[in-house]
C-alpha cells in the first residue's frame, strides 16, 4: 500500500482559541474509538496543529477511510505517502513514483505546493516547487502546469523526521468531535426523521442517548428491534447510545379512556416529553432532541409544537424543524438509516389515532383535559420510568 | 406456559430428526457423490430418505427430486413444467387462493408470454369445477392447485380436478401444491392423477431448507438449476444430506401410526373450535372438523385488530399467525380470506391457529382462557 498514513484536517475546531486543545484531544479520542473497529494498529498523534493517523504495519485502507468518514470534526482526510528519507534527490524520485501510481492517466494539469515545516531543511519551499515541477514535466510529458486550477495539487511537506506527499482529499463529515458539547436525549421512533435529528445534533459534538416508547401489544417486538437497529446505525457516527425503552401502554390506554379522543396524540406527546425529560435529568442529558418538522403531521403544527413544548424546561433541539420531507430523506439515505426506517413493521398505535385529531390545540383546553388524569397518571409515569429497559447501542 | 400454534408456518423437529441431522453433519458428512466409502455412506442416507418418501406416496424412487423446500418445488414444477412443454401450448390454469410461491412464478410465466386463468373459489374455498371444466383448452399445458389451503385449511378435490382436466386435455400436466397436505393425508399421485407434487419438510416436523418434488416418470421438466448434474440432471448441486436425511426421518415418523396422529390432530382441532365458539364475537372461517385439514383453525375476532391480538397473545407465550406467516411481510389483506367470503370488517381481525403433533389440550385451554381475558380488554380500545 502506497499510503501508510493520513493527515486529518479539521475545520471549525481550529477556531476555538484557548480551548482548542480540548477539541483536538476529543477528536483524537473519537478517531481512536472509530479505528478500533478496523483491522490494523494505528498511531494517532497531534503535531503543530495537525492530526496524523499512521498505520503500524498491515491495515485495511478502505475500512480505515470509511471509519474516518464517520468521525465528526474531520473536514478532510488526506491519505499520505510518507518517508523518513529526506534526501532531496531521492525526494524527486518519490514524487514521480507517487504520481505514477496515483494518476495512471497522465493527461492532467498539476501544481506543486511544498511546505518546509522544518526550516533547517536546505532547500526553500519556492525552490522545491520549481525543482519538483520541472522533474514532473520531464518525466510525464503529457502533464501541464496550472497554478490556478490544477487537477492535481501535490503537497510536499518536509518535517523534522519525515517527508509527506499528498494530493487526494477525501471529505470528512465536518462538525465537531462528539463529547465536546455535553449530552442530549433523543426521542427515537422507528421513523425517518428522528435518526436524522440525532445524527445532526451529534454532529455538533453532542453525545446522545435515546428514549423509545414501546406500547405492546400495539407495537411489536419487531418495531422495537427496528429502533435498536436504528440506534446502532446512528451510533456509528455518534458513538455509544444508551437507548431507554419505556413501556408506554398503560399511560396511553389511560389517556385514551379519560381524555377527549381528538386530543389524545397531543396529550400523549406531552407525557412522552415529560418522561424523556425526567430520564434526561437522571442520566446527565441537558437537552432533548426530536425529529419534528413543522406541519408534517397534526401533532407538528406550530400550535401543537407550542403545546407540546410547554411541558419542557430543558431546551428542545429540533434540527429538522424547517426541512422538507425529501430533504430529511436525503440525509437519512446518506447516513444509511433510510432502509431501516422504512421497514414496514406494523404499528398498531394507529388504533389510538383519532380520525380528525386537533391541529390547533389550545393549551388551556389541553391542560383542563390533563387535570382529569391527575392523581392516577403520576404513578403510571413513575412505574414506566422505573421499569424502563436500557440497551447500550454501539 | 408456552403454546406454539403456528405449525403451518413451521414446526419443531422430531428428536429423531435432530439426531440424524447432527449425525450427518458431524460424522457422516462426506459428499454423496464422492467415490470413497465415506461418500457411499452419505449417499445411503439419501437413498433411505428417497425410499421412505416414495413408499409414502406409493410411487417410484426415481420420481422424487430433492429441492430446497416448498418454494423451489413449486417454481420447478410450474416454470420447469411449462418450459418443457412449450410447444404443446401456453395456457395455464390455477386458482386465486394460491400461495405466493405459486402466484409469483405464474406472474413470471405471464411475463414470458404464458396466459394464466385464475379460477375463483366458493364460500368453502373450493374451486368451482364447472368453471374449471370451461377453462381447460386444447392449448392448456398446466393446471396447478393447492391440496390444502394454508390459511383456512380447505381441502381441494384434487382427484376430480384431475379427472376433469385429463378428460378435456389428456396432455395437460396437473401440479398439486401439497405443502400443507403431505403428512396429513394419504396422497396417492398415481390413483389421484397427479403429475407433479410439491412438498416441504419443515411443515411436518422436519428441517427447514429442504423439500421435494414428485415428478411422474412420464413427465418432462426443464431444470431450474444447472451444474454438476446431480439427481439425474434435474437438480444440480451437492445434495443437502442432513436436510434430506432429516426429511426422510420426519416422513418415517409421521407415517408411523399415522391414523392415530391425524385423529389426535382432529381431536385438538375440534376441541379448539368448541372452545373458540364459546367466546363472544368469534367467527370461524375454516371448514369445521373433518371437513377441513386437521391442523388449521382460522378465527376472526370482531373489533380486535389481528396484529394487536397476536402481540397480546405473544406476551402470554401463545404464538399464532395473522394471515399466512410467509406473506405477513407484505402488509395487505389476505386474498384467500376475501376469496372464501370473510366479512370485510373481519379481514383484518383474523388469526390462524395451526396445530402440530407436539400440541396438547392443556395448551388449547390455556389459549382459550387467555383469549377470554384479553378480548374484552382489547375491545375497550378500538379506534373511535
Amino acid at each position: 500500500m502506497l499510503y501508510q498514513s493520513f493527515l486529518i484536517k479539521y475545520a471549525e475546531i481550529g477556531t476555538k482559541g484557548k480551548n482548542r486543545f480540548l477539541f483536538e484531544d476529543a477528536l483524537i479520542s473519537r478517531i481512536c474509538h472509530a479505528l478500533k473497529q478496523v483491522d490494523g494498529k494505528f498511531d494517532v498523534s497531534k503535531e503543530s496543529g495537525r492530526i496524523y493517523v499512521t498505520a503500524c504495519g498491515e491495515y485495511d485502507y478502505e475500512d480505515t477511510v470509511e471509519a474516518l468518514k464517520k468521525v465528526f470534526g474531520i473536514a478532510w482526510i488526506c491519505p499520505m505517502f510518507q518517508t523518513e528519507d529526506r534526501d532531496y534527490d531521492r525526494l524527486k524520485q518519490y514524487v514521480c513514483c507517487y504520481l505514477n501510481q496515483v494518476y495512471p492517466d497522465r493527461n492532467r494539469t498539476f501544481k506543486v505546493e511544498a511546505r518546509r515545516a522544518d526550516k533547517r531543511y536546505p532547500v526553500p519551499s519556492e525552490q522545491m516547487n520549481r525543482d519538483l515541477g520541472e522533474v514532473i514535466l520531464d518525466t510525464f510529458p503529457q502533464m501541464r502546469v496550472d497554478v490556478h486550477h490544477p487537477d492535481v495539487l501535490l503537497r510536499v511537506e518536509v518535517r523534522a523526521a519525515v517527508v509527506n506527499l499528498y494530493s487526494e482529499m477525501i471529505p470528512g463529515p465536518g462538525g465537531m468531535p462528539v463529547g465536546t458539547n455535553g449530552k442530549a436525549m433523543l426521542l427515537l421512533s422507528g421513523g425517518i426523521d428522528s435518526p436524522v435529528a440525532g445524527y445532526m445534533v451529534a454532529k455538533r459534538g453532542v453525545r446522545i442517548d435515546a428514549v423509545y416508547f414501546h406500547a405492546p401489544p400495539y407495537t411489536s417486538e419487531r418495531a422495537r428491534q427496528k429502533v435498536v437497529d436504528l440506534a446502532k446505525l446512528v451510533s456509528r457516527y455518534s458513538g455509544p447510545i444508551d437507548l431507554h425503552v419505556v413501556n408506554f401502554t398503560e399511560i396511553q390506554m389511560h389517556i385514551y379512556e379519560i381524555c377527549p379522543h381528538e386530543e389524545l396524540t397531543i396529550i400523549m406527546r406531552r407525557y412522552m416529553m415529560r418522561i424523556a425529560q425526567r430520564i434526561a435529568e437522571e442520566t446527565g442529558s441537558m437537552a432533548l432532541i426530536t425529529g419534528e418538522s413543522i406541519g408534517q403531521v397534526a401533532s407538528q403544527t406550530v400550535q401543537s409544537l407550542a403545546v407540546t413544548n410547554e411541558v419542557c424546561t430543558m431546551p428542545v433541539f429540533r434540527p429538522v424543524i424547517a426541512f422538507d420531507k425529501q430533504e430529511i430523506v436525503d440525509i437519512s439515505e446518506r447516513i444509511g438509516t433510510y432502509e431501516t426506517s422504512i421497514l414496514p413493521y406494523e404499528d398498531c398505535c394507529t388504533i389510538f389515532v383519532a380520525k380528525h385529531p386537533v391541529t390547533k390545540p389550545s393549551l388551556k383546553v389541553i391542560r383542563r383535559s390533563e387535570e382529569k388524569l391527575a392523581g392516577t397518571i403520576e404513578k403510571m409515569v413513575e412505574t414506566a420510568i422505573a421499569g424502563r429497559e436500557v440497551i447500550r447501542c454501539g | 406456559m408456552e403454546a406454539y400454534f403456528d405449525n403451518s408456518a413451521t414446526t419443531k423437529v422430531f428428536d429423531s430428526v435432530r439426531d440424524i441431522v447432527v449425525k450427518t453433519m458431524t460424522e457422516d458428512y462426506a459428499n454423496p457423490s464422492a467415490k470413497h466409502s465415506k461418500g457411499v455412506e452419505a449417499e445411503n442416507y439419501i437413498k433411505e430418505a428417497r425410499s421412505v418418501i416414495a413408499r409414502s406416496l406409493r410411487v417410484q424412487e426415481k420420481e422424487i427430486v430433492f429441492t430446497s423446500g416448498g418454494s423451489e418445488s413449486n417454481n420447478m414444477a410450474l416454470i420447469g413444467g411449462a418450459m418443457a412443454n412449450r410447444r404443446a401450448g401456453n395456457h395455464i390454469i390455477s386458482s386465486n387462493i394460491e400461495h405466493p410461491s405459486v402466484y409469483n412464478p405464474l406472474g413470471y410465466l405471464e411475463e414470458q408470454g404464458y396466459e394464466v386463468t385464475y379460477l375463483p373459489v366458493d364460500r368453502q374455498g373450493h374451486i368451482d369445477l364447472s368453471e374449471l371444466e370451461a377453462a381447460v383448452r386444447p392449448d392448456t399445458v398446466l393446471v396447478s392447485v393447492m391440496y390444502v389451503n394454508n390459511e383456512v385449511g380447505t381441502v381441494e378435490p384434487v382427484e376430480e380436478i384431475s379427472k376433469i382436466v385429463k378428460r378435456k386435455n389428456p396432455a395437460a400436466l396437473f401440479h398439486v401444491d401439497a405443502i400443507q397436505a403431505y403428512g396429513k393425508y394419504e396422497i396417492r399421485p398415481k390413483r389421484q392423477g397427479i403429475d407433479l407434487l410439491s412438498v416441504s419438510a419443515h411443515k411436518l416436523h422436519g428441517p427447514k431448507g429442504v423439500g421435494f418434488l414428485y415428478i411422474d416418470e412420464k413427465v418432462k421438466i426443464k431444470p431450474l438449476i444447472y451444474g454438476g448434474g446431480q439427481q439425474r440432471n434435474l437438480r444440480s448441486g451437492t445434495e443437502n444430506v442432513p436436510g434430506i436425511a432429516g426429511m426422510g426421518e420426519a416422513v418415517r415418523e409421521m407415517f408411523t401410526d399415522h391414523q392415530k396422529k391425524i385423529d389426535g390432530l382432529y381431536e385438538l382441532k375440534e376441541y379448539a373450535e368448541s372452545r373458540l365458539r364459546k367466546l363472544e364475537g368469534v367467527t370461524l372461517n375454516n371448514p369445521p372438523g373433518r371437513e377441513g385439514a386437521p391442523q388449521i383453525v382460522s378465527a376472526s375476532f370482531e373489533g380486535v385488530r389481528s396484529e394487536v391480538l397476536l402481540h397480546a397473545l405473544e406476551e402470554k407465550g401463545i404464538y399464532v399467525s395473522s394471515g399466512s406467516a410467509c406473506s405477513s411481510h407484505h402488509p395487505g389483506l389476505s386474498g384467500t380470506l376475501k376469496g372464501v367470503g370473510v366479512r370485510p370488517d373481519l379481514l383484518d381481525c383474523t388469526l390462524r391457529f395451526s396445530f402440530g403433533l407436539f400440541n396438547t389440550k392443556e395448551e388449547v385451554d390455556y389459549a382459550a382462557e387467555t383469549l377470554k381475558q384479553l378480548l374484552p380488554l382489547l375491545r375497550r380500545f378500538r379506534r373511535r
